[in-house]
């Protein structure tokens, strides 16, 4: 691997603080808390980015990998154990030191599974299911994978909208925070802000790291390659069904990931975590940073997710990115960043392909 | 030393009584011959013969209707196309099939796949196994790409090159799986006669190489100079096996190739 590529990840963390930095200068401490929010759906966006654009595999439905992660740390921190303490398998689970003994907003005695565990399950749970789902639907391509994974992502929305154990439409609340490491809480509490906005940032450029590796090891080649044409991949000894789940299994994982933290970090999740718009919202993402870049991918991502997470588009949230979406497939498919403009003023002008 | 005794060993591929039907179209009808190892055997037909069905038959790109196919001594029934592959069996396409947003030596390193194993998360982690490993990939195929006399255009993007220089690329690619039979598809189609030569000499370098080659061509005269041996398809059926001399004399090759007794 070569060093230039790492470079822009040393970028990456200069960047964090100086956004940090800028806002203690301008007094607007308040942008850390949208700014650590936009980490984690970037975190979402450049696994989608790796799926979409190294693996060439569409899904309209990774808002639901991000809500099952979410949603199930959120219960199993949550929800009460009390009526079951004497299942043998809660005292198992005490005994191994994975509940934690409390009180709920009323005192009365609560015991919940740890942050910890809670995590563990929810993100591996995500990878299941994607595993499970991703063996018979990466089979389809095109129109037919994104109608499929539309599909889940539909389901798991309504499963979650429909359960009383998930909150139905009120959601979950109280989710309390998670001491991940001992100097760090992931909470939105106002005291730990700069720890979470250094954590959530931190967990984005390693996250990248892992991708960029990937893209330039081995795997990474035969990954470019099968998008390219799974035909000679696969007459190159490349086992192209394979290599596609084991990448939407990533990039479910590193949604799941996402959804647990933020959960952690808003304290709670609502099923507009799981919607079809969350979804799309990631496909727009990742298609104007450039299917192909990366780079582009996470500053676009991050960028706007920023700007909409301030309430920069209001009211018309949803709508400015199927907008996107919409202008970036017609003008420029490479992304905003590859955009060359001549051609585009040409095209507009004379009309037709330039 | 003693000659080869298993016919294993001296049969690389054998096909017997194969059969392809796409619907009512009965695209290979009963086609049997044997690429002994070591030899350069030609497939040539008018077009529509079945050639290239015989060749994705082969690669395991589409089942067999009848019959079998044997490389190596196995048969390749059932076997996932990656999985031929792997045993080494090697292929070029017809209609180049470089991968796009590739350098030439990528596109060469990708061939390399089945010879190297880093996994999924050796290279997340980028762990110094794989530096290695990596190391010793780029090498080889920068080798093969010094073998095909376009070392120099190794980080040029392989789609951007000219027409015989993609199929150079494409021909280190296969040669980087070292494979023990290698099925090239049409590797003179659109060059010139000196770039035709150029392929001809390489194919008998492949061949001393100790690889098999079994080829698809229309240019007679390249098909004509390198081949050991010659099968002859039209409309999916065998017409005739034989070494490039006999063939020539072959009437019913003749007929085929030059229209049947027309009266001037």
């Amino acid at each position: 691997m070569k060093t230039r590529n790492y470079l822009p990840l040393i970028g990456l963390g200069v960047l964090m603080v100086a956004l940090h930095l800028l806002t203690v200068w301008t007094g607007t401490q308040y942008y850390l808390t949208q700014l650590t929010m936009s980490a984690y759906y970037g975190l979402v966006i450049i696994g989608l980015g790796v799926l979409m654009g190294y693996a060439g595999q569409i899904s309209i439905g990774h808002a639901g990998f991000f809500a099952i992660g979410g949603y199930l740390a959120a219960a199993l921190t949550t929800r009460n154990l009390e009526p079951f303490a004497q299942n043998w398998w809660v005292q198992l689970l005490d005994k191994a030191g994975v509940i934690v003994h409390g009180q709920d907003i009323y005192g009365l005695s609560q015991m919940t599974f740890t942050p910890w565990l809670a995590c563990i399950v929810a993100v591996t749970t995500a990878g299941l299911v994607a595993l499970v789902i991703g063996i018979p639907v990466l089979k389809l391509k095109g129109h037919y994978l994104a109608m499929a994974t539309l599909g889940f992502g539909t389901i798991v929305y309504r499963i979650f909208l429909a359960m009383p154990y998930f909150g139905e439409s009120d959601g979950i609340t109280e989710v309390p925070g998670f001491d991940m490491l001992p100097f760090l809480t992931i909470s939105g509490d106002m005291s730990h802000r700069v720890l979470n906005f250094y954590a959530s940032w931190t967990l984005l450029i390693v996250g990248m790291l892992f991708l960029i590796n990937l893209i330039g090891s081995r795997v990474g080649r035969a990954l470019r390659s099968l998008h390219s044409s799974e035909e000679a991949a696969e007459a190159s000894g490349i086992n192209a069904g394979r290599f596609k789940l084991k990448v939407f299994v990533l990039s479910a994982i590193y949604a799941a990931v996402a959804g647990v933290l933020l959960t952690h970090y808003n304290g709670g999740i609502g099923p507009s975590e799981a919607s079809m718009a969350k979804s799309v919202r990631y496909v727009a993402l990742v298609a104007v940073g450039g299917m192909l870049n990366l780079w582009g991918t996470l500053i676009m991502g991050v960028g706007l997710t920023f700007l909409s997470l301030r309430g920069v588009f209001g009211s018309f949230d949803d709508a400015v990115f199927g907008t996107i979406l919409i202008l970036v497939m017609l003008f420029s498919p490479e992304g905003i960043l590859g955009l060359k403009l001549r051609p585009l003023l040409r095209q507009l002008i004379i009309g037709g392909r330039a | 030393m003693s000659p080869k005794t298993s016919p294993a060993n001296e049969t690389m591929l054998e096909l017997s009584g194969v059969h392809k039907r796409f619907g009512g179209l009965h695209a290979v009808n009963d086609v049997s011959f044997k690429v002994p190892t070591g030899s350069i055997k030609a497939l040539i037909g008018p077009n529509g013969a079945g050639k290239t069905t015989l060749f994705n038959l082969i690669a395991g790109n589409l089942p067999v209707s009848e019959g079998s196919i044997h490389f190596c001594g196995q048969s390749i029934e059932g076997q996932k196309t990656y999985e031929i592959a792997r045993m080494g069996m090697a292929r070029t396409f017809q209609n180049i099939k470089l991968f796009h947003g590739m350098s030439a030596l990528e596109c060469v390193m990708v061939g390399r796949h089945s010879r190297s194993r880093s996994g999924f998360f050796a290279g997340m982690l980028s762990l110094p196994t794989t530096w290695k490993e990596e190391k010793a990939i780029r090498a080889r195929s920068m080798e093969l790409l010094d073998l095909l006399g376009i070392a120099d255009l190794a980080d040029t993007e392989a789609t951007s090159l000219a027409f015989g220089q993609q199929r150079a690329v494409e021909m280190a690619r296969a040669l980087a799986l070292e494979p023990k039979l290698i099925l090239l598809d049409e590797p003179a189609a659109g060059l010139n006669i000196y770039e035709t030569a150029e392929v001809a000499r390489l194919i008998s370098a492949i061949r001393d190489m100790g690889i098999t080659v079994l080829l698809v061509e229309h240019d007679m005269s390249l098909v004509m100079d390198i081949s050991d041996e010659i099968v002859v398809l039209s409309f999916g059926s065998k017409l005739a096996e034989d070494t490039p001399a006999n063939i020539q004399q072959n009437e019913e090759v003749i007929k085929i190739y030059l229209g049947e007794d027309e009266t001037v």
